[in-house]
């Protein structure tokens, strides 16, 4: 049995439109959230953890941040699977405390991307990399890029786009509870269906919102949170798998989370079954539709009758992202992966907002960042109360 | 075959001393894919190493022929030419095995479905000796 390692503080900025604040900003008022939530010393921090930093490429990220947030570390990663990152930086983060490199690691994420006016979903960007003058040339966006995954999935498997509305309107439903979510009217499966089409055959409604903000963690030692008189969640399991297009060999209508699940559940001695709230990643409906098949919450191709008759709502049968998840509350800087946390956390803690909160002791918190159509970094978490390992 | 179309002004390839060949040879109308072969596998996107083994990759001609194996049709996009828009991006699996990422042209998009034949175009850009792959139905 490895050490016990600990989420100590979660803090989301109750923000989604920040014009008036710097990316680093932002990420400083939510490591002062998370430290203050935890109730530790900023002194107190020995590692540190970030992905980039959106309008900063090449910045070597953990000098320019370090340098920023006045942070003297002894450890410190910047694994960038885009929005799932901050996923892999839990895990990453208990294997270094476990290493004994660091007993207090802060890990944090902020973005502007709506007061940048940023095309996120839908516009082209310049090319980058090496993928991209066989990819970008064409007009890949994310959503044409999930758009083809959905299409691909409800041809081999008869998904619906009704089945798809289906998380939306779970998400929007937990959302009319949450005072901080972008969107926070419930909208039916026929409002997400009779929404103007993106890229066919995926609806506006059936895409995450655009939002500045940020938030941040705190993972710590046994030894650390022996010390604190807050609540801390237990951090039992984590896996993480980048799945790419592989020569061409691509199949589209699964995730990384086939091995980052596996990885997770076996870490923790857990299954699908023991689950009983699950934050996942929703870029885009059709990016929660393959995960919770891929996670086995259901077998390969019946994602969508799963979905079906409110099994993701908070008194259903899978409770998910019960703050309105990233298609409705918040999905700061285009990286969903550390709001997926955080509510995991609330749900452990019994912090939710009241008319979501579950009695959930074990947790999933999942990520999917990059392109399923391509290349993306899928990472699982599993969470406990204490004591429930 | 050739298209009368031309590429522009859509965002043009970063052509590297690894893909120059693969560029050219669209500009004269065949379509290359790498080959390995001591895995015997075609690979795309085209690259020197073979990402199964690391041996060097030869170039391969395909047939440019193919079947949809999944497609979007975007009806807005921003920074992409009004003109080119309802815009099918799709994944087209080649006879000889990899999905390639491409545009579907010369079609309603509305008439496009999965597993559909189609087969390869070529659209010249600015560049001579750079043309850009896309695909019809056959």
């Amino acid at each position: 049995m490895s050490e016990p390692v600990y989420i100590a503080g979660a803090f989301e900025h109750p923000t989604r439109e920040a014009p008036e604040k710097s990316t680093m900003q932002i990420h400083a008022e939510v490591a002062a959230g998370a430290l203050d939530d935890a109730g530790v010393s900023k002194d107190a921090v020995d590692a540190y953890f970030t992905a980039g930093v959106p309008e900063m490429e090449h910045a070597l990220t953990p000098l320019m941040a370090t340098d920023y947030l006045g942070l003297d570390v002894d450890y410190a990663d910047t694994t960038d699977y885009g929005g799932s990152s901050y996923v892999s930086h839990v895990g990453h983060a208990a294997s270094a405390i476990r290493d004994g490199k660091c007993d207090v690691a802060l890990i944090t994420l902020a973005g502007r991307p709506r007061s940048r006016g940023q095309a996120t979903g839908s516009g082209t960007r310049e090319l980058r990399t090496v993928q991209d003058s066989f990819e970008r040339i064409y007009g890949a966006t994310n959503v044409t890029m999930y758009g083809m995954a959905a299409r691909r999935h409800m041809h081999e498997h008869g998904t619906t786009s009704e089945q798809l509305a289906e998380i939306r309107a779970a998400a929007s439903h937990h959302a009319q509870y949450n005072e901080n979510a972008m969107y926070q009217d419930p909208v039916s499966v026929e409002e997400v269906v009779d929404s103007p089409v993106v890229a066919d055959p995926l609806h506006l409604l059936d895409c995450c919102v655009i939002s500045d903000g940020g938030g941040a963690l705190l993972v710590v030692s046994e030894d650390v949170r022996a010390e604190l008189s807050r609540d801390c969640v237990e951090v039992l399991g984590h896996g993480e798998s980048p799945k790419h297009h592989d020569a061409g060999r691509i199949d589209i209508t699964a995730t990384g989370a086939v091995e980052s699940g596996k990885q997770a559940f076996a870490e923790a001695g857990l299954g699908p079954e023991h689950v009983e709230y699950a934050s996942i990643y929703d870029s885009f409906t059709i990016t929660v539709l393959e995960a919770i098949e891929d996670l086995g919450f259901c077998a390969k191709g019946e994602g969508g009758k799963f979905v079906e008759g409110g099994t993701l709502r908070a008194d259903g049968d899978l409770p998910f992202n019960t703050d309105g998840g990233g298609l409705c509350s918040n999905h700061p800087g285009n990286r969903g992966g550390m709001t997926k946390v955080i509510e995991a956390v609330r749900q452990l803690r019994g912090e939710a907002n009241p008319e979501v909160q579950t009695d959930a002791d074990v947790a999933l918190a999942h990520g999917t960042g990059g392109s399923i159509a391509t290349r993306h970094g899928a990472a699982t978490l599993l969470l406990g109360t204490e004591g429930s390992a | 075959m050739t298209d009368e179309e031309t590429w522009g002004p859509r965002p043009l390839p970063d052509v590297s001393p690894e893909t120059e060949r693969y560029w050219a040879a669209a500009s004269e109308g065949t379509l290359l894919l790498s080959y390995c072969s001591a895995c015997d596998l075609y690979i795309y996107h085209p690259r020197a190493r073979c990402p199964d083994c690391f041996e060097e990759t030869e170039w391969a001609e395909s047939s440019g022929d193919g079947t949809v194996y999944s497609f979007s049709v975007a009806e807005r996009m921003e920074g992409w030419p009004e003109e080119d828009l309802p815009l099918v991006v799709a994944y087209v699996e080649l006879d000889e095995g990899p999905r390639v990422m491409t545009n579907i042209v010369g079609c309603d998009p509305d008439e496009i479905a999965i597993d559909d034949s189609v087969s390869a175009v070529f659209r010249q850009t600015e560049e001579d000796d750079v043309a850009v792959p896309v695909f019809q139905p056959s």
